[in-house]
C-alpha cells in the first residue's frame, strides 16, 4: 500500500482552529510516522473530529502548518482515504459506490471492476454487490465504506469513531477489516472512545484534551501509567464533559 | 390522444425551419372578425385553391396596424378607416382596398334604464344614455370598434373623455371580454353583429338599436410595404388581398351565415 | 352552477368524442411544455447544483433573485420574448415569432428559474450530508454537483413538475408570443382564453377540466415513479 514514495511522515506545526469565535484546536504540534496505528483520544468536544479533518484536509487550519512530505498536492490526496462515523454511500448498488470512486481516481475503466470486486471480496460483502448499498445495514454500510476505501489503495487511512454507531457484532467485524488495513501497510488513524477499541487495535495514543495534544504515549504505557492528570481521570472514567 | 399529433408537435417545437417547410403568410386582423367565425369559413377556400396557409393573429385593429408596422405581420385586415388610410400615407401599406362592411349595433338590458330600445337612431340613444347615467361598457383598447364607439360620441356632441362618470365603464378588453363585463353589469355596450350572433354568454342583454347608417362598420386589406419590409410575402400576402377583393373572395364572404343571417356584406370596388 | 355540471359532461363528452382539433390543441400543450421543461432541467439543474455547491461573492444575492424569478409574470416574459423575436427586435431574423419555438423560448425562461432555485434547495440539503465523504474521494465543486444531482434526481422530480405545471397553466406568454393562431399555435390555455371572451363558457369549462385532469395525471404518475424509485434504491 504505501510505496516507496510515501506521503509520510505528516507534520503538524503550532495548528490553531477557530469557529464561531470558539477555539476548538488550541496549537497541536506533533509528526504522525508510518508504521504505527495511531488512536486519537479524548473525551467528546475534546477536539479529535476537527483534527482528523484537519490532518486530512477537509478543513483547514486558521494558524500553523500541516505539512506532508510529498508536495504534490494529487498525490497527497490520493494517498489517504477516509471513513466517517456514517457511512456516506449514493443511492447506486454497492459495487457501483466503488466504481465511482475509483473512477475519481482516475483509475482506468478497464481496471475498475476487478479492483472493486477485490476491494469487496476483502470485506466479505461480495454476495451484496450488486444491492442498493443504502438499503444495507449500518455494519453493512460501514463495511462497504472501508471497502471503497481499500480500493483506493491509500497510505493513510482516518477512521473518525467507525464503530460508534456499531452493535458489537458488526464492531468486531470493522475491526477486523482495520487490522487487514494495518497489516497490509496502510497506517491507520483512528479516533474513538472506545477504550477496549484502543488498546485492541492502536499502538500509540495522541491524548487529546480542550483542543491541546496533552499526552503522547504507546499504548501500553499510556494505560497503565498515564502521565497526565487529565489522561488518568479519561482513563478511570473521571473525565468530564469539556 | 393520438401519439402521432403529439411526436409531430414536438418536432415542430424544435424545427426552426417552419418557413421551408410551409408556404403560409400572416396576417393581422381583429378579434370580431376573428371571433365572428368568418375567416375559419374563409381560409379553407382560400387555401384549397392556391395552397397558401394563411395564420392570422387576432389582436386589436391598434395592435394589427403596429404589427403591420414592425413587419410582424404580411396583411393587415382591420375596419378603422382613418387609422389605415394613415398608416398606407405613411409608408407602412402598400394600397387600402375595401373588402366588406357590417354593422355594429348597440345592446342593452332587457329592462332598457336609457328607454333607447328600438330605435334606429344612435346618436339620439347615446345621449339617452349618458343622461340617464345607464351603465355602459365601451372596449377602450385602440381597436376599430372603439374607435368607431368614439367618433358616435362625438357626432353626439359629447367629449365622452371629459364627461363620463361612472357609469362609463372603460373595460380596456377584446370584444367579448367587454360583452362578458357588460353582460355581468347589465350594461349598454357598443358591438359588432358578428360577435354578437355568436356570442353565447349574453345574460339579459339584447339588441337595443340598429340599422343606423352610422352604425356601419368598413373593413379595409392593405399589403405591409415590402419596402419598408424586404421579408414581407408579397407574392402570396398579394394573392391574398387580390382573392379577398376578386367576385370569389366576395361571394364567399357573403356565404357566411350564422343562423341563416348573413354577416358580412361584400363592397369592394371594382 | 348548471354550467359547472354542463361543463363537466362537456368535458367527458369531448374526451370520449376524440375530437381531432381538441386532440390537436392537446398535443401541441403538451409538446410546448414538455419541451420549455426538458431545456429548461438541462439548464436549470446544472445551474442550482452549481450554487448549492459553489462558494463565492453574491451567492447569497444570487440565490435571493433566483427564488424571486420563480414568481416571473407570464405576460411580462411574453412581451419581452415579442419583442425580441418580433421582426422590428434584434432576432427577427429568425423568422420566429408566432411559432411554437418561440411559445417554448418563452415558457423555457418561465421555468427555468423554478427549477433551478428547487434544485438549489434540494442540493444544498443533501450537501449537508455528502459533503465531507465527497470531498473525501476527491469530488470537488461542479463533480459533486452533478454526482448530487443525480443521486437526488428522483426528489427534483418534485422540481421538475412544479415546471411544468406552470408551463401547462400559464397563458400570458404563449399567447403573446404564439398569437394563438388557429391550427398553429393554439394550445389549451389560450383556446380557454379564447372561448371564454367569445362567451362560451360551457366550452371553455370543459377545457379546463381537461387541462386539469392532465396535471393530475401526470402529477400522479411521477409520485408512483418517486415512490417506487425510493423503495428500491432507498
Amino acid at each position: 500500500m504505501s510505496g516507496a514514495h510515501s506521503i509520510l511522515p505528516l507534520t503538524l506545526r503550532e495548528v490553531r482552529f477557530a469557529a464561531g469565535g470558539r477555539s476548538i484546536i488550541d496549537g497541536i504540534s506533533a509528526e504522525i510516522a508510518a508504521g504505527p496505528t495511531t488512536i486519537i483520544l479524548g473525551a467528546n468536544g475534546a477536539g479529535k473530529s476537527v483534527l482528523m479533518r484537519l490532518m486530512h484536509g477537509l478543513l483547514r487550519p486558521t494558524s500553523g502548518e500541516i505539512a506532508w512530505r510529498e508536495q504534490g498536492a494529487e498525490r497527497v490526496r490520493r494517498g489517504q482515504a477516509m471513513v466517517f462515523q456514517r457511512p456516506v454511500m449514493l443511492r447506486r448498488s454497492a459495487l457501483a459506490n466503488i466504481l465511482y470512486a475509483l473512477e475519481l481516481a482516475r483509475v482506468p475503466a478497464a481496471e475498475r471492476e476487478r479492483q472493486a470486486m477485490e476491494a469487496l471480496r476483502e470485506v466479505g460483502l461480495v454476495d451484496v454487490a450488486d444491492r442498493p448499498a443504502r438499503v444495507l445495514s449500518g455494519g453493512e454500510q460501514q463495511r462497504l465504506a472501508l471497502a471503497r476505501a481499500w480500493a483506493l489503495h491509500p497510505a493513510v487511512l482516518f477512521l473518525d469513531e467507525p464503530t460508534a454507531n456499531l452493535d458489537p457484532g458488526a464492531t468486531r467485524e470493522i475491526e477486523n477489516v482495520i487490522k487487514a488495513f494495518d497489516a497490509s501497510g496502510t497506517k491507520i488513524v483512528m479516533s474513538t472512545h472506545n477504550l477496549g477499541q484502543a488498546r485492541r487495535l492502536g499502538d500509540e495514543v495522541l491524548f487529546i484534551h480542550q483542543g491541546r495534544l496533552v499526552e503522547r504515549a504507546a499504548v501500553d504505557t499510556f494505560f497503565r501509567q498515564p502521565a497526565s492528570a487529565e489522561a488518568a481521570a479519561f482513563v478511570k472514567g473521571e473525565l468530564p464533559w469539556t | 390522444m393520438d401519439l402521432m399529433r403529439f411526436f409531430l408537435a414536438l418536432s415542430l417545437c424544435f424545427s426552426f425551419s417552419i418557413e421551408a417547410q410551409q408556404r403560409f403568410i400572416t396576417v393581422a386582423s381583429t378579434t370580431s372578425t376573428e371571433q365572428s367565425g368568418l375567416f375559419r369559413h374563409l381560409l379553407p377556400i382560400f387555401e384549397q385553391k392556391t395552397g397558401i396557409q394563411v395564420r392570422v393573429v387576432a389582436l386589436g385593429t391598434g395592435q394589427s396596424l403596429d404589427m403591420g408596422k414592425r413587419g410582424d405581420a404580411d396583411v393587415v385586415f382591420v375596419h378603422a378607416k382613418p387609422l389605415e388610410k394613415k398608416f398606407v400615407a405613411e409608408g407602412y401599406g402598400v394600397q387600402r382596398f375595401e373588402v366588406m362592411y357590417n354593422d355594429f349595433v348597440l345592446v342593452g338590458p332587457k329592462s332598457d334604464p336609457a328607454k333607447v330600445g328600438g330605435s334606429k337612431d344612435i346618436v339620439a340613444a347615446l345621449q339617452k344614455v349618458k343622461a340617464a347615467q345607464a351603465p355602459f361598457a365601451s372596449r377602450g383598447d385602440k381597436s376599430g370598434t372603439h374607435f368607431a364607439e368614439l367618433e358616435l360620441w362625438k357626432a353626439a356632441a359629447i367629449d365622452i373623455a371629459k364627461d363620463k362618470g361612472p357609469w362609463y365603464r372603460d373595460t380596456g378588453s377584446g370584444m367579448g371580454p367587454m360583452l362578458n363585463t357588460a353582460a355581468g353589469m347589465n350594461a349598454y355596450a357598443l358591438t359588432d353583429r358578428g360577435t354578437w350572433l355568436s356570442f353565447k354568454n349574453r345574460g339579459d342583454l339584447v339588441i337595443s338599436v340598429q340599422g343606423d347608417r352610422r352604425l356601419f362598420n368598413q373593413y379595409g386589406v392593405i399589403l405591409v410595404n415590402p419596402a419598408k419590409h424586404p421579408h414581407i410575402k408579397k407574392e402570396m400576402g398579394q394573392a391574398f388581398v387580390d382573392w379577398v377583393i376578386s367576385p370569389d373572395g366576395q361571394k364567399a364572404i357573403a356565404e357566411y351565415k350564422i343562423g341563416g343571417e348573413q354577416l358580412f356584406f361584400p363592397n369592394a370596388k371594382r | 352552477m348548471s354550467t359547472l355540471g354542463e361543463a363537466v359532461r362537456g368535458a367527458i363528452g369531448l374526451m370520449a368524442a376524440g375530437d381531432p382539433m381538441l386532440g390537436g390543441i392537446v398535443a401541441l400543450s403538451l409538446a410546448v411544455s414538455l419541451s420549455a421543461v426538458l431545456l429548461a432541467a438541462l439548464l436549470g439543474l446544472p445551474l442550482g447544483a452549481a450554487i448549492a455547491v459553489g462558494r463565492f461573492p453574491g451567492r447569497r444575492a444570487l440565490i435571493v433573485l433566483l427564488n424571486a424569478l420563480m414568481g416571473l409574470p407570464p405576460v411580462v416574459v411574453g412581451l419581452l420574448v415579442y419583442l425580441l423575436l418580433s421582426r422590428a427586435g434584434p432576432l427577427g431574423e429568425m423568422g420566429l415569432l408566432f411559432t411554437p419555438p418561440a411559445m417554448v423560448i418563452a415558457q423555457t425562461i418561465l421555468v427555468l428559474p423554478i427549477i433551478a432555485a428547487l434544485c438549489r434547495q434540494s442540493v444544498e440539503d443533501a450537501w449537508v450530508e455528502y459533503e465531507e465523504q465527497l470531498r473525501s474521494l476527491g469530488a470537488d465543486g461542479l463533480r459533486a454537483a452533478l454526482t448530487l444531482v443525480w443521486d437526488i434526481r428522483f426528489s427534483l422530480v418534485t422540481a421538475v413538475l412544479a415546471g411544468l405545471g406552470r408551463a401547462l397553466a400559464e397563458v400570458g406568454a404563449v399567447i403573446i408570443v404564439g398569437g394563438n393562431i388557429d391550427g398553429v399555435t393554439r394550445v389549451m390555455t389560450t383556446t380557454i382564453a379564447l372561448e371564454t371572451s367569445k362567451g362560451d363558457l360551457p366550452l371553455a369549462l370543459s377545457l379546463g377540466f381537461i387541462l386539469i385532469a392532465l396535471v393530475i395525471v401526470l402529477n400522479a404518475a411521477a409520485h408512483l415513479i418517486k415512490e417506487a424509485a425510493q423503495r428500491r434504491y432507498g
